[in-house]
């Protein structure tokens, strides 16, 4: 018998999967999972893309090689994902036991107008990101399965893959900063201490 | 690999990337960069990732540049047509971007399927705002990349060499390999 829980809420995800972030280093991909991430407060260790869409977990894989210290996520929607599948064999490849990527799946491209994605139509990234030899839990359907990935993000022992199911509602947008090269001279002197 | 094992240039391509401190290699393969992939995927202080598809290599080198690494995409001009959008990222955030690319369809070509990227190359680059360096001599490869590298690592500027197809050896489509 399957119960149908309600779905999570994209901004309380959010907020619990950066609770408590310690060194974590953060990446998300354009729209929502960038509101997201800054509404769960901004600071200068996330790299908000604004767009590079596809190009969010290959961002972060680059970044969690170049730091193989901390714990790297990239935290993006469905959409974004499906364009850059390919990066999920490269992460494949490459192992980097720091990385984690985590889709808010809402099954649609909610920036655009809700149009469905293929996930809709039965695509399981789970079972694409098993097939590329990461890590990956079944779909996160409640707070409890959030939390236990929060534990697994900061134990560094993947690549990890996480698929969250979240309700697809808009929330009003919380704006980032949007000037890239600003955004990535504020992340580098917080991660390296590098004057911009 | 036939003639391209011991090629003088690609070896000085490659203490060119070690004296710059290139630390990460990204690459969807071509046969011209296979001797350079072999060498750099031998040195244990380099990071070579084979990408899916070259726009990858795009994102993944922003990434690690935002961690402290130096990083260059290999790839062939066919592949610089799988970029166009992910060069915003570059743009949009001033990074420094370096791509060693090698050229097909311009020279003596027996694939006409290379022909259009291989056309279109310098001016998709240059329209991205990247700088775009050709080679057409072995002996001018490994100043016109040590410059690129420096120049964007230096200078923040998106670069990109291109080594021309007469340098590089048109492909035999007859041979065993
Ligand atoms: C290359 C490219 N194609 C299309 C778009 C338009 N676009 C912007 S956001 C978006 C949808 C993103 O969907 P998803 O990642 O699922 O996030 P959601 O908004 O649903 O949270 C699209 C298609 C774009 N910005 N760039």
């Amino acid at each position: 018998m399957t119960v149908n829980l309600p779905l999570l809420d994209r901004r309380e995800t959010v907020a619990r999967l950066l609770r408590d972030r310690g060194e974590l280093l953060v990446v998300s991909g354009l729209g929502s999972a960038t509101y997201d991430v800054a509404a769960a407060g901004d600071d200068p260790r996330n790299f908000y893309l604004w767009g590079a869409m596809g190009g969010t977990a290959a961002m972060a894989l680059g970044l969690a090689l170049a730091q193989p210290e901390r714990p790297v996520l990239a935290v993006t929607g469905d959409g974004d994902m499906l364009m850059g599948m390919g990066s999920l064999a490269t992460i494949g490849a490459k192992r980097p036991s720091n990385l984690s990527v985590v889709v808010l799946d809402n099954e649609v491209y909610g920036e655009t107008g809700a149009q469905p994605t293929a996930i809709a139509h039965g695509v399981d990234l789970v079972r694409v990101a098993r097939g590329c030899g990461l890590e990956a839990p079944d779909d996160i359907r409640d707070m409890n399965g959030v939390g236990t990935l929060v534990e697994r993000i900061h134990r560094s022992d993947g690549p990890l893959f996480a698929n969250i199911k979240i309700d697809a509602r808009e929330h009003a947008r919380v704006l980032p900063a949007r000037d890239g090269a600003w955004l990535r001279s504020r992340f580098r002197e917080a991660v390296l201490g590098l004057a911009p | 690999m036939s003639a391209a094992g011991a090629r003088a240039w690609s070896v000085e391509l490659y203490d060119v990337l070690v004296r710059q401190g290139i630390r990460q290699v990204a690459y969807v393969p071509d046969a011209g960069h296979s001797d350079l992939i072999e060498r750099c995927g031998a040195n244990p202080a380099m990071e070579t990732t084979v990408l899916t598809t070259e726009e990858e290599g795009i994102a993944l080198l922003g990434g690690a540049w935002l961690g402290g690494d130096r990083g260059i995409l290999l790839m062939q001009s066919s592949g610089v047509g799988n970029c166009v959008n992910m060069l915003s990222l570059i743009e949009n955030c001033r990074m420094p971007f370096v791509t060693l690319i090698t050229m097909r369809g311009e020279w003596g070509e027996f694939n006409p399927w290379q022909a259009p990227m291989g056309l279109a190359t310098p001016d998709v680059l240059s329209r991205m705002n990247v700088q775009v360096h050709r080679v057409e001599v072995a002996k001018d490869a490994a100043a016109t990349l040590d410059a690129a590298i420096s120049q964007s690592y230096d200078g923040m500027l998106a670069s990109a060499v291109l080594l021309s197809q007469r340098l590089i050896g048109r492909k035999d489509f007859e041979a065993e390999d």
